[in-house]
């Protein structure tokens, strides 16, 4: 038996439609009902949903034996998983925003909103810029607005949010998509059936 | 008996401290603390960072160990022809990687340092997998040789940042990250394909060596695959083969680490347990000219596996009062344990305590 965390929402239901094309469908995960866990037991496979940032702690700590969640997540937690797919969908990009016109003159320490710390400490300890981290849970963009933080550091996927809050991109940090990760130690043990759905995955990766 | 209240983690360290003094180890006992110096000269050898340090009272600043292979090295004789073949069992202080709160970690394992030679090899991971062996049956033993990656990666470039990207490809399996990487650093298509084609090997030693087969050998790749080759020859003869995959995701600090390195898993167990490898180049620059090679499992991860279930806590639970013939409770409890039983005397049933049987000797 397979063990997938799904990470909830929009995604979640495309990455269950990829693995229900590759033959690992399981019909109850479609009924709207408040049950956790929904099994296949003919195709050895097992689905949860679970929030996206929580895949990969399901996924390292054995819970699951894969999971797919978005590269975002990855770099910001560095879970000690095998990242095998990058599946192509889910597709967005890391990046820093801030006021249109907001000038950064290096003359001060960067007040920086974010969800993702390690991804924005890492990023601008990079450029050797001192910044200040305003860690947030939700609706980032306000941080700007009200003089919160100078920049903020986000997904951004169509950039709508930006444009109506008069916010744009100042610099792109990394592309994000979503990944099939694998606890390491169901790798080594059940090394055939997941070698079979990444094969299978792989085949439906656009 | 006295097996009857050893628990099964303890029962797995008595096994292994057998295990290892047949093979000629000796047991190493550390010190609790060591000089902070030791191991900030090497904190990149070092799982995770991270160490507890306090000053001593003469203000030298000490340090409760992260390591022991440190201490072992630092202790170890640099002689031609010598071996010094230590085992240990330690309790080691580290960061823990999910929590970023310190935390204990039970070690136990083997060095084997000074001229060092293929059986020396040969007899470690013949140890190794005999440790995973004494815990379950079901391991797996991943091996790999951190000269056929360096031998990979020096023949395509010797820019370290692209190395050391490659690397980390490499260790999380991550193929589909390659092209990316080698289009940065300038590295053509074929070179490109070569990585994401290495990074996909993995399995049984037959499947592994006939797949490298296609790499274009150079004399650094040859020498570390013939090396692996002819380990794994030896291990067919007194191990199962069965239990034993080559992986190369397994990526040890190329400051360090040379030759072999492998990881040890067991089954119903999340990550792994057992870590080790050659380091050559750790040694070298500690100052000495010897060569080691070794492992350590962590014994704390067994308890994952390890369920000793009991129903009770005690087989009689005596109750008696102040006005209680103390000799008569003594004398009870004496028979019971001669005949073998858990006994717990008490003035009023622990809340907690579970017992087997009630032997009301109170008196009003």
């Amino acid at each position: 038996m397979i063990n997938v965390a799904l990470p909830k929402g929009r995604l979640g239901e495309k990455v269950y439609k990829m693995f229900q094309d590759c033959g690992y469908e399981c019909p109850s995960i479609l009924e709207n009902n408040r049950k956790l866990i929904f099994e296949n037991e003919e195709k050895g496979v097992r689905y949860f949903w679970v929030k996206p940032s929580d895949v990969s702690i399901y996924v390292e700590r054995g819970a699951a034996d894969i999971g797919v969640c978005g590269k975002d997540i990855l770099l910001e937690y560095m879970p000690d998983v095998y990242e095998l797919l990058d599946l192509n969908i889910g597709k967005c990009r890391m990046a820093v925003a801030a006021k249109k016109d907001f000038y950064d003159d290096n003359t001060k320490t960067l007040r920086v909103a974010t969800k993702f710390a390690n991804i924005a400490k890492k990023y601008y300890s990079g450029k050797c810029r001192d910044i200040d981290i305003i860690k947030l849970n939700g609706s980032i963009e306000l941080a700007p607005i009200l003089d919160l933080s100078d920049v903020i550091v986000d997904i951004v996927e169509t950039g709508t949010t930006l444009k109506e809050n008069d916010l744009e991109v100042k610099e792109e940090i990394v592309p994000i998509s979503a990944r099939l990760i694998v606890n390491k130690a169901s790798f080594k043990f059940k090394t055939e059936q997941i070698e079979k759905i990444t094969a299978f995955l792989k085949e439906q990766v656009k | 008996m006295i097996e009857k209240y050893l628990k099964s983690e303890e029962k797995i360290i008595v096994a292994l401290r057998s295990l290892y003094s047949k093979y000629g180890y000796l047991p190493y006992k550390m010190n609790k603390f060591e000089e902070y110096d030791l191991y900030a000269k090497n904190k990149d050898f070092l799982v995770g960072d991270g160490i507890i340090t306090f000053t001593d009272t003469n203000g030298k600043l000490l340090a409760l160990k992260p390591d022991v292979t440190l201490s072992i090295i630092k202790n170890a004789s640099d002689a031609r022809g010598i071996k010094n073949k230590v085992y240990y069992n330690e309790n080691v202080y580290r960061i823990s990687g999910n929590t970023r709160e310190f935390e204990e970690i039970m070690q136990m394992g083997l060095e084997c340092i000074g001229d060092i030679d293929l059986y020396d090899m040969y007899e470690t991971l013949c140890l190794a997998m005999k440790t995973l062996n004494t815990v379950s049956s079901d391991y797996v033993l991943e091996i790999s040789h951190m000269g056929i990656l360096s031998a990979l990666l020096n023949s395509i470039s010797a820019n370290d940042n692209f190395k050391s990207e490659i690397a980390e490809c490499i260790k999380k399996k991550s193929a589909h990250e390659i092209s990316a990487i080698c289009q940065k650093y300038g590295v053509d298509d074929e070179k490109a394909q070569m990585l994401s084609s290495f990074v996909g090997i993995y399995g049984s030693p037959k499947s592994v060596f006939e797949r490298l087969d296609s790499f274009k050998a150079n004399n650094e790749l040859e020498l570390a695959v013939n090396e692996l080759k002819s380990l794994i020859k030896m291990l067919e003869g007194t191990e199962d083969l069965d239990n034993i995959r080559i992986d190369f995701s397994i990526v040890n600090d190329m400051n360090y680490y040379n030759g072999i390195v492998f990881n040890g898993f067991i089954k119903g167990i999340f990550e792994s347990v057992l870590f080790g490898g050659r380091y050559d180049k750790l040694l070298e620059k500690m100052g000495k000219t010897s060569s080691g090679v070794g492992f350590a499992i962590y014994t704390n991860l067994l308890e994952k596996i390890c369920f000793d279930k009991k129903e009770y806590d005690v087989d009689m639970l005596i109750l008696y009062s102040d006005k209680s013939d103390l000799n008569k409770v003594q004398k009870a409890v004496d028979t019971f344990i001669s005949e073998g039983k858990s006994v717990s005397a008490q003035k009023s049933i622990p809340k907690k305590l579970r017992y087997k049987e009630l032997i009301n000797m109170e008196a009003k």
